[in-house]
């Protein structure tokens, strides 16, 4: 009878714990996913090493010294050099900058393109509403990768003429990218809208004379902030893989730029005398996005009791 | 302990069943027996989360393992144990020796094949009949159980069906096998007080045709009267008094039984909730650390100091009648 | 069921039009004019130019353009390649079947491991398999394709020599050599694609299962005395199908995301890896068609999925 299952609720009394905070109780939660919290010491640390490495391994990013050409690792180039003779630490420490900046900058674009549909979307109800679900409904099944590729191919030259090569391709990856991935938030903070608008404190607050803005700020975003977190740090690791395909691609950031997808593009012809080169950035991306995934399964636990599973 | 001349069908022996939690062990049913005769009507009535519901998914080992563990006692079935049985020969007592209609009408039966399907499954399974075969007793057995155009809606969903029609449905099922037991784990209580007297009408016919014996698991002491041949009263995971309805009803020994008696609404016989929470006070003990001396001395109002410093044995009071109070 | 599948065609179509409308306005919004490129480009021929004007409608306002521009996308007559100066609608023809081969591989290949492993992990939850499992899933998932595909490339073709990392289309044998040739040179770009899958999907397999088994449904078909491989396969697995096609579904665009990055590292000749080199040479009617081909199939697949979703789930079917 290994593995029978009752939903029993004589078996589990209720339990009894002195009365914390939610966030208390989502920290209590979350320390528990011990994994997860090993993640968070991991992604802390790759974020001081991009953030503060550049200042203490000096070696410029781009000098170019075909003595060195291809170097294993040394204690000169502890992760080796590429093609040109440059050295790989410095590079992988300046493309995690941008990695993990395009991965916040278009998670946050996500979220904020997420909520603000979420809100209006919850709040006018009606044609407004079914409107909007059908627009997300319509990004979900969009193809995102072609649609990338297709908008960078266009948009790029005439950005960049706007603002300048790196400034430009930023903007316009972060803005595509968060562009394509704000659904499911919009659906989470509507779905809150719904459960809530008829709640007796949202009533009472409307009784009270509340506006619709304080309402919404005060009452019912907060409210859907639990999920939104979980699915923000799911973005985050998304975006980073999608800029790092773009750059894989050769359709990302700029040639001189090396971000981690752009130094596999540049390694991926030079695997068989090379290896080392690949490795590295390829190694950087899976830690960040494989403690951000487990962060976000920490946070899920904490935060989200409901179990939504987001693709 | 069985003094009858004639071997009880189901026997209960000292049952103890635990629960491991986060928090301990919750021992959910602590030394329970209970007979159960050829084709007797037992009621085992009690509040919610005394351990009558585990009771009876342990006799066909439903509950789950782990958390759930027999942590003791025996399980005789027709003289044989069925603690220690392998997976395999419970299968074949399951349904069609022993068979369980749960509460929950609504979600017993998977949403996704016919109700037909879902008969005919027992059937094929317990009786090896064909497939044809086995639809033709599904829809015979739907008919027993007055379901209307049972040759139509035997091909409908669940979803298709009232709250009532599916719990027909589920007795159809449990039924269909002819066992020789059926337990009903509170059959009625997630329905209409109008549609609980009709399912309660047709588990009396159901008896009446095909002669099982029935373990009704119930919190309502009005439908305690109407169908039982006699009662267990269960509380905190003990049983703390048993017999014969008349006896019962007439002379309630327990306090907690008294209790239960008195919470019975007089005009209308099949209690609601809220009348018997009202009538006792104060709420089932946690079963994770349950109280030295008698489980109900917290809500007793005749509650003395012996109470609460040994635990009151089940004792013979009357013939046939036996319970756990000093008084 | 029919009444259903009719719904849900007529919900497809506009999705195919919002789709439409979204590349258009990308393209129309485009400095440059990618369509007047298309009209304007030497190497398509005078009177065919001449006809692609007067059917793209150049001159027209904006949504007489998009109504020309989308009876001509319909119609299939998607222009010519700049680079290769055949019709765009035959190129893609000639590189779709490999395309929808590697895909259909792939997705077969992650249904295989995502359907035992997710089962057998959620009915035995927290056990040494289950945590091993989870442990691969999120490895599996955090591991970009393009970094498992150089990775394979790394060990099987550099390290081993066992497997070919360069597709070729045409292969120099007939017969049982052929096949073995093929499937030797299919054998990494289906498991890249594959695994990633497969990864994501034992996870929704393993908590759509461990969803239903606490059901009590399923305690009533145990209470029937069905052996437990019945009570899994039937009422637990069957019915943890339904949220789990809902969920592949809404993987598909990713799917096809991972098929472009597939097809260019293992230089697979489907249309993915058509839409990098056309991108990368600057071919515009080509470009406007691959993309358009992938959200048809996402449209497709969801459609599909709708069918599944309706054929498992009676409830939907007969509302």
């Amino acid at each position: 009878m290994a593995g029978s299952t009752l939903a029993s609720a004589t078996a589990s009394p209720a339990t009894q714990r002195p009365r914390v905070g939610p966030w208390q109780e989502a920290w209590r939660r979350f320390r528990k996913h011990r994994l997860a919290v090993v993640s968070g010491v991991v992604l802390l640390a790759l974020i001081l090493a991009v953030a503060i490495g550049p200042l203490l391994w000096a070696m410029p990013i781009d000098e170019i010294d075909f003595t060195a050409r291809l170097q294993q690792p040394s204690w000169a180039h502890p992760l080796g050099t590429d093609d040109l003779g440059q050295d790989l630490l410095a590079r992988i420490l300046y493309g995690g900058r941008i990695s993990l900046a395009v991965g916040f900058a278009a998670m946050a674009v996500a979220i904020l393109v997420g909520v603000l549909v979420g809100s209006v979307a919850g709040m006018a109800g009606g044609a407004m509403d079914a409107a909007l679900m059908w627009l997300t409904d319509l990004f979900l099944s969009l193809p995102q990768l072609p649609l990338l590729l297709l908008i960078i191919y266009l948009f790029r030259d005439t950005l960049t003429g706007l603002v300048g090569l790196e400034v430009g391709v930023f903007i316009l990856i972060v803005a595509v990218i968060g562009g394509f991935r704000w659904m499911q938030v919009a659906r989470l903070v509507r779905a809150q809208f719904l459960s809530l608008r008829e709640k007796e404190f949202v009533e009472a607050a409307r009784a009270l004379g509340a506006s619709r803005t304080r309402l919404v700020m005060r009452h019912i975003l907060p409210n859907a902030l639990g999920p939104v977190i979980v699915a923000a740090s799911i973005d985050v690791a998304a975006a980073i893989i999608a800029e790092s395909t773009l750059s894989f691609l050769g359709l990302g950031f700029p040639p001189d730029v090396p971000t981690w997808g752009r130094l596999l593009f540049d390694a991926k012809d030079n695997l068989d005398f090379a290896p080392h080169w690949a490795m590295f950035p390829g190694v950087a991306i899976f830690l960040t996005v494989l403690s951000i995934n487990y962060i976000g399964d920490g946070l899920r636990d904490a935060l989200d009791p409901r179990r939504i599973i987001s693709a | 302990m069985s003094a009858s001349t004639t071997d009880p069908l189901l026997s209960i022996r000292d049952l103890r069943v635990h629960f491991a939690t986060d928090d301990g062990m919750v021992r959910a049913v602590d030394g329970v027996s209970i007979d159960v005769g050829r084709g007797e009507t037992v009621c085992v009535v009690g509040e919610s989360g005394c351990g009558k519901t585990v009771t009876a998914m342990t006799v066909l080992k439903l509950i789950a393992m782990p958390p759930g563990r027999i942590a003791g006692g025996q399980i005789l079935w027709q003289g044989r144990d069925l603690v220690p049985l392998k997976s395999d020969a419970m299968r074949s007592i399951r349904a069609k020796e022993i068979a369980i209609v749960f509460q929950e009408p609504m979600t017993s039966l998977n949403p996704v094949y016919t109700v037909g399907e879902q008969i005919a499954e027992v059937v094929r399974q317990q009786e090896k009949l064909g497939r044809r075969a086995a639809m033709d007793r599904a829809i015979e057995m739907l008919r027993l159980v007055h379901i209307p155009n049972a040759q139509r809606r035997a091909h409908d969903y669940p979803h298709q069906f009232s709250g009532g029609m599916r719990q027909r449905v589920m007795i159809a099922m449990a039924l269909s096998c002819n066992p020789k037991l059926l337990i009903a784990d509170e059959p009625t209580t997630a329905l209409d007080v109008t549609i609980q007297a009709q399912i309660l009408d047709l588990l009396a016919e159901m008896k009446e045709r095909l002669g099982m014996a029935v373990m009704l698991i119930t919190h309502a002491m009005g439908v305690v009267a109407e169908v039982a041949q006699r009662v267990v009263v269960m509380y905190a995971g003990k049983v703390v008094e048993e017999a014969p309805v008349r006896e019962l009803f007439a002379n309630p020994r327990h306090p907690y039984t008294q209790g239960l008696i008195r919470s019975i609404p007089r005009i209308d016989l099949a209690a609601t909730h809220h009348h018997r929470l009202e009538a006792i006070p104060g709420t089932v003990p946690s079963l994770l650390n349950p109280p030295v001396g008698c489980r109900f001395a917290a809500r007793c109002r005749y509650v003395t100091d012996a109470c609460r410093a040994a635990e009151p044995p089940l004792r013979e009071v009357a013939p046939g009648h036996k319970m756990a109070c000093i008084l | 069921m029919l009444h259903y599948l009719i719904r849900r065609l007529m919900i497809a179509i506009p999705s195919l039009l919002g789709i439409s409308v979204i590349l258009f306005t990308v393209l129309a919004l485009a400095p440059g004019d990618p369509f007047e490129e298309l009209a304007t480009n030497p190497a398509v021929p005078p009177d065919v130019r001449a006809h692609l004007r007067a059917s793209l409608g150049l001159d027209d306002p904006i949504h007489l353009r998009y109504i020309s521009w989308l009876t001509a996308m319909l119609r299939g007559e998607w222009g010519f390649s700049f680079v290769s100066r055949i019709p765009v609608e035959q190129l893609i023809l000639q590189r779709l079947p490999t395309t929808v081969a590697v895909i259909g591989a792939s997705q077969i290949l992650a249904l295989a491991i995502a359907l035992p492993v997710g089962v057998y992990a959620a009915t035995r939850p927290y056990s040494i398999f289950d945590q091993i499992a989870n442990t691969l899933a999120f490895v599996g998932f955090s591991l970009p394709t393009f970094f498992t595909g150089l990775l394979l490339i790394l060990l099987f073709s550099i390290q081993l020599d066992w497997l070919p990392f360069v597709f070729r289309t045409s292969i120099e044998a007939t017969g049982w050599r052929w096949w073995w040739e093929m499937v030797r040179q299919s054998i990494m770009p289906v498991a890249v694609l594959g695994l990633f899958q497969g990864a994501a999907w034992t996870r929704f397999v393993r908590s759509a299962v461990l969803d239903v088994v606490r059901l009590d449904h399923v305690t009533t078909a145990r209470s029937k005395g069905l052996p437990e491989s019945r009570v899994t396969m039937r009422h637990v697995v069957r019915n943890a199908m339904i949220p789990v096609v809902t969920l592949v579904a809404l993987q598909m665009p990713a799917v096809f995301g991972g098929a472009i990055v597939t097809e260019q590292i293992f230089r697979v000749p489907g249309i993915g890896s058509l839409l990098i080199s056309a991108i990368l040479a600057n071919d515009t009617p080509v470009i406007m068609a691959v993309t358009f081909v992938f959200a048809g199939l996402v449209i497709f697949f969801n459609l599909l999925a709708d069918v599944l979703y309706g054929w498992l789930d009676p409830r939907i079917s007969y509302r």
